[in-house]
């Protein structure tokens, strides 16, 4: 009803124009931040660049939701079968309603937190930077074009690695981590291009749906096959998926706060969006050599995900790093899902991502929280937080409970619904994995949540002192939405479940 | 009356009054709340509408249905707010906040449960009465009281967990959780729920948590207790299991072996308890008669016992307040000092033993009717000679030896107004619905009209001359039996003294090799221990080396494993995708 009262309310240019304009809103206002004199005004008009977005991001659920068949086809500058299309289902519907609601949120509680850790006049850049990295993860989840989404992956990645290293000003770590994860990120983009060269020398076209057309033909041919092993691993890589996810717990654990919580809640989500887009909608899960990689390849590495790196967060000693590792953890969830290849298996793993970006959002807002009043993210610097800031350390705890999974949380919901799809597909021996997996994240939310609320503070003068308001309510509208999606996941369920229909390729909106 | 209100289940007004009564310091506040929130319960249900969903919820596919009341959940809703209603004027004497919350809360539970339109809202609520009753054991304060609140929680509790276990059974096998009566017992899932339900309805050899906490609750709690939980069981077999067979005989067998305990116990208090077993005995075996007779019988019998059975609790409440104990040899000779409470606990005597012009009669007449029609000859017999023995321990025991009997000397005060004023009313009650219709609609005819089926109510006579006289006869003899053997020195003596019940076997003897198993592992935990341990340390180390930030797994610079890995992982799809295709 929401969205309905948007549709009839929103100017005829918005509605024909909606999903182009969430990414160029932001693409636009970037540099217009970067000249910009003041950092407030610069985070002021960030803010509004992203709730533009937002809205516009609403405005495309709603028109995907009302039009039959659910896809919005958008040829930029009418260019029809030339140029560049924008295309729209449930699935883009989702992820860029994920993507633009966490970047708003993200952008409201910015200020205090960039104020404490980065440098005064490094602000407007330092947004700036911000926005370019949000157009781009909105434009990957966007356009319907392969080698548009290489460009822009590589404008979110390029932003991306930026910011990483603005985090130089609070641990030098920062920029070795920041080095590192460039390297990976272009050999994952390198590759992902390269196998999208593969597919063009085999049918000659770069528009997804052309390609989904063709390929079904050469699904013998060597080249599709090379291309298909080269975009998988690269999508892999910047999905942080199981093996190849070692740039990230450096990335998380030393870059800015802010940048941390952002690329957390959404920047391995677009590139999960963007793998599924290739294994369900371009390349068709029929095919053999697909279904082996399924099987073969992805389940175990999702597993292999789950529970390594499950362990390794248990022994972190940084909330940080240990909350980075859980990622790892949880893409291995969502890859599992994904694996299943089953309407049921993608729409778990979708609900999962959707639910995860809630929770380790605002587990991480409330790190930011943190770092503005309390130096150091050490297991022994949150010590006794639990009586010096209540209401961060509440809604950390209710993030925390529905990464365990505990019932009447999101957390809970998505692994049930992974569960299910496990039994139904008869990989019983995998659900108890994923409780054996959730069994280790009771240990590690667990070591948090004891120091947290059972040590005396490890600082006794700094007692009482909570994080801003501005990051507060951000933090609080994550938390509470942890519990109610926990309670009532229609909303998110339906999202995930109409986005999956729409991977698949069946008719999502008859 | 507008919209909203018709959705509120007064289940729920009692649960959230009860919450609200938890903290409430100044007593007289919480007093109204206590007395108000059963009697606007009462003002609610009576312009509800019946056979519809007022509340529903719907979650993960899952519709629950808070709040449906039909024909057989009307007037077990009711007797429970009446209940409550009694239960808080009882109770105005005292100053307890944890008893008045939970006593209301608990009453809530019931009725929500009793209104509950799915399995799952059921167990819910289900839960929620045991949770909540404890709790009127634990006031007692005494150390009995403590152990024995425990051994209940873990019964009640025990029965909510196979409860859910059955729901889940069902839910897999039909994909269903209403509220459809099973038609036999051949699912696991029915077995289940059937001894969940049999656990709170005290079946025989599940019976004990009955006797071994009400007589040990507070004054106010036990009262509390025998309104609801038995009942509610009643209820739920009413709803589910009705017309089967298993039924009858347990009934039967119900309303037969408390007799003996209930004749030779010396605690009042516990003597009701197996009076309980008892009357829950008669319900439960018409219930498995399952004629609209039967089952009309069953749910009016609920509502009679839940008033007398009240009052007795309130009656030797009164006595155990004024004189501290409800022992049969520390007592005798009240009527002295207690004339109102004596009056009013003969009315919940004569009441209970179904004397014509009193409740029961009217009631249990149904049921006998229904089982004596079906031509089980041995479960008539049987439910005859346990009718002649309520009236031995319930009518006659109960306040021959309270109030009359040998004079204990003691002389104390009467029962306070408010104690008097609930025990009057629920005198009144009894009385009233025990009464013929002199004036159409009023009398029985009143709860007649409420039954499950009115129909086949409005044409049933109690007031045969038949019956009266079978009835007077049985009691009668009763009366005479009782006489004699006190005359000839034959009845059992009022003693106190341990009754071995089947509770000996968790209590005594599987408390024996519980302490037996505790020997044992003293003797051998240590050395497994120091096993355990061992393996454990090399297990951690070995995690350690490998997950530790310091690890195998953390050891080369980022990018140099990864390239490697990267390659790793693109061999390997390679080489399967070259496979496969």
């Amino acid at each position: 009803m929401i969205l309905e009262s948007l549709l009839v309310s929103a100017p005829d240019w918005a509605i024909r124009h909606a999903p182009v304009l969430i990414p160029v809103v932001p693409l636009i206002m970037a540099p217009m931040l970067a000249l910009s004199p003041s950092g407030r005004l610069s985070w002021i008009l960030s803010m509004v660049a992203t709730a533009a977005s937002f809205y516009f991001a609403l405005l495309t659920l709603g028109i995907v939701q009302s039009t039959p068949g659910g896809i919005i086809e958008y040829w930029i500058g009418n260019w029809y079968l030339i140029g560049i299309e924008f295309r729209v289902d449930a699935l883009n519907a989702m992820i860029l309603l994920l993507v633009s609601g966490m970047g708003f949120l993200a952008s409201v509680f910015a200020w205090p937190t960039i104020v404490a850790e980065v440098e005064k006049q490094k602000i407007s850049l330092f947004l700036s930077a911000f926005l370019l990295c949000f157009a781009g993860l909105c434009g990957v989840a966007a356009t319907g074009d392969a080698f548009n989404l290489f460009v822009f992956i590589e404008i979110s990645s390029l932003a991306t690695y930026v910011l990483v290293a603005m985090g130089a000003s609070r641990d030098r770590r920062a920029l070795t981590s920041a080095f590192d994860y460039l390297i990976m990120g272009t050999l994952g983009a390198s590759f992902y291009i390269i196998g999208v060269g593969f597919l063009y020398a085999a049918t000659g076209t770069l528009n997804m749906a052309e390609l989904a057309a063709q390929l079904p033909a050469l699904s013998g041919n060597r080249s599709v096959q090379v291309g298909f092993a080269f975009i998988i691993v690269g999508l892999g890589l910047k999905a942080a998926m199981w093996p190849l996810h070692q740039w990230l717990p450096n990335a998380y654990g030393y870059s800015p706060s802010f940048v941390t919580m952002f690329l957390a809640a959404t920047a391995t989500k677009v590139a999960l969006y963007a793998m599924i887009r290739w294994l369900f909608t371009i390349f068709n899960p029929e095919f053999p050599f697909e279904q082996a990689i399924f099987t073969f390849v992805l389940a175990p590495l999702g597993i292999a995900a789950m529970v390594v790196c499950s362990f390794q967060a248990v022994f972190q000693t940084d909330v940080r790093r240990m909350l980075a590792y859980s990622s790892v953890a949880q893409v291995g969830y969502m890859i599992l899902g994904i694996s299943i290849a089953t309407t049921d298996g993608v729409s778990a793993g979708l609900l999962h991502l959707f639910n995860h970006a809630l929770m380790k959002g605002a587990l991480f807002m409330a790190i930011a929280g943190i770092c503005i009043n309390y130096k150091g993210t050490t297991i022994r610097d949150f010590a006794g937080l639990g009586r010096s800031a209540p209401l961060t350390m509440a809604a950390f705890a209710i993030a925390g409970l529905s990464l365990i999974g505990v019932p009447l949380t999101a957390g809970f919901i998505s692994k049930l619904q992974l569960g299910y799809a496990l039994f139904e597909h008869g990989w019983w021996w995998a659900v108890l994995l994923v409780v054996f997996s959730s069994f280790l994240a009771v240990f590690y939310i667990g070591r948090i949540l004891q120091s947290v609320f059972f040590l005396p503070p490890a600082n006794p003068r700094k007692s009482r002192k909570e994080a801003p308001l501005l990051l507060l309510v951000p933090l609080w509208i994550l938390a509470l939405a942890n519990i109610y999606f926990g309670i009532d996941a229609s909303f998110p369920a339906g999202l995930a479940r109409d986005g999956a229909v729409a991977a698949l390729g069946l008719e999502a909106f008859p | 009356m507008p919209a909203f209100l018709t959705a509120l289940n007064p289940g729920w007004l009692l649960i959230a009054a009860g919450l609200l009564a938890l903290f409430v310091q100044v007593r007289i506040v919480r007093q109204v709340i206590t007395i108000a929130a059963p009697i606007l319960g009462i003002l609610l249900l009576s312009g509800t509408q019946h056979g519809v969903d007022l509340l529903t919820y719907e979650t993960l596919g899952i519709t629950m249905s808070f709040y449906r009341v039909d024909s057989l959940s009307f007037l077990f809703g009711l007797a429970f707010l009446i209940a409550a209603l009694l239960n808080a004027i009882y109770a105005l004497h005292t100053d307890n906040r944890i008893q008045d919350g939970m006593a209301l809360a608990y009453g809530g539970a019931a009725v929500s449960a009793v209104f509950s339109g799915d399995l799952l809202t059921l167990f819910v609520f289900w839960e929620l009465t045991a949770v909540t009753s404890v709790f009127l054991i634990l006031q007692a304060g005494t150390r009995a009281a403590y152990f024995a609140s425990m051994r209940y929680l873990g019964v009640q509790i025990l029965s909510g967990v196979l409860l859910l276990a059955g729901i889940a059974y069902v839910w897999n096998a039909t994909g269903s959780l209403s509220l459809t009566a099973f038609t036999s017992l051949d699912q696991p899932g029915a077995q289940i729920i059937f001894i969940a339900f049999g656990i709170k309805a005290a079946f025989p050899f599940l019976h004990n948590w009955l006797q071994d906490s009400y007589p040990k609750a507070s004054v106010v709690g036990a009262v509390v207790l025998s309104a609801f939980t038995t009942k509610l069981a009643v209820y739920a077999f009413a709803r589910m299991f009705p017309g089967q067979d298993e039924l009858i005989w347990i009934g039967a067998i119900m309303t037969v072996f408390p007799v003996f305990f209930a004749v030779i116990e010396n605690d009042l208090r516990r003597v009701l308890a197996y009076s309980t077993n008892n009357q829950v005995g008669f319900m439960i075996c018409a219930i498995g008669v399952g004629t609209p007779l039967a089952l009309n019988g069953a749910v009016a019998h609920a509502f009679a016992d839940i008033l007398f059975k009240g009052l007795l609790f309130m009656s030797m409440g009164a006595v155990l307040y004024r004189t501290g104990t409800t022992k049969a040899n520390e007592l005798g000779g009240l009527y002295r000092s207690m004339p109102w409470t004596t009056l009013f606990c003969l009315v919940g005597a004569v009441s209970i033993s179904a004397m014509p012009l009193f409740s029961a009669f009217v009631t249990k007449s149904m049921i006998l009717s229904a089982v004596a029609s079906t031509g089980l000859i041995v479960v008539w017999l049987m439910l005859m000679f346990a009718s002649a023995g309520v009236l031995e321990h319930s009518g006659i025991k109960i306040p021959y030896f309270a109030f009359f009997g040998h004079d204990s000397g003691k002389r104390v005060k009467e029962a306070p107004f408010n104690m008097l004023l609930a025990m009057g009313m629920a005198s009144f009650l009894c009385i009233a619905i025990g009464l013929p219709a002199f004036l159409p609609g009023f009398g029985y005819e009143w709860l007649y009209s409420l039954l499950p089926y009115p129909i086949e109510a409005a044409s049933y006579q109690p007031f045969t001359l038949g019956h009266i006289l079978a009835q007077l006869q049985l009691l009668a003899l009763a009366v005479f039996a009782f006489i004699l053997l006190q005359r000839l020195g034959l009845y059992p003596p009022e003693k106190p003294g341990v009754i071995l019940d089947t509770d000996w076997v968790y209590r005594k003897a599987g408390y024996g090799v519980v302490r037996w198993i505790d020997t044992v592992w003293a003797k051998l935990g240590p050395a497994l221990t120091a096993i355990f341990r061992g393996v454990s340390e090399r297990t951690y180390d070995r995690l350690v080396d490998t997950f530790s930030p310091r690890g195998v797994l953390s050891r080369n610079p980022v990018s140099r494993g990864m390239t490697v890995w990267t390659a790793v992982i693109l061999s390997v799809v390679l080489l399967v995708s070259y496979l496969t295709s």
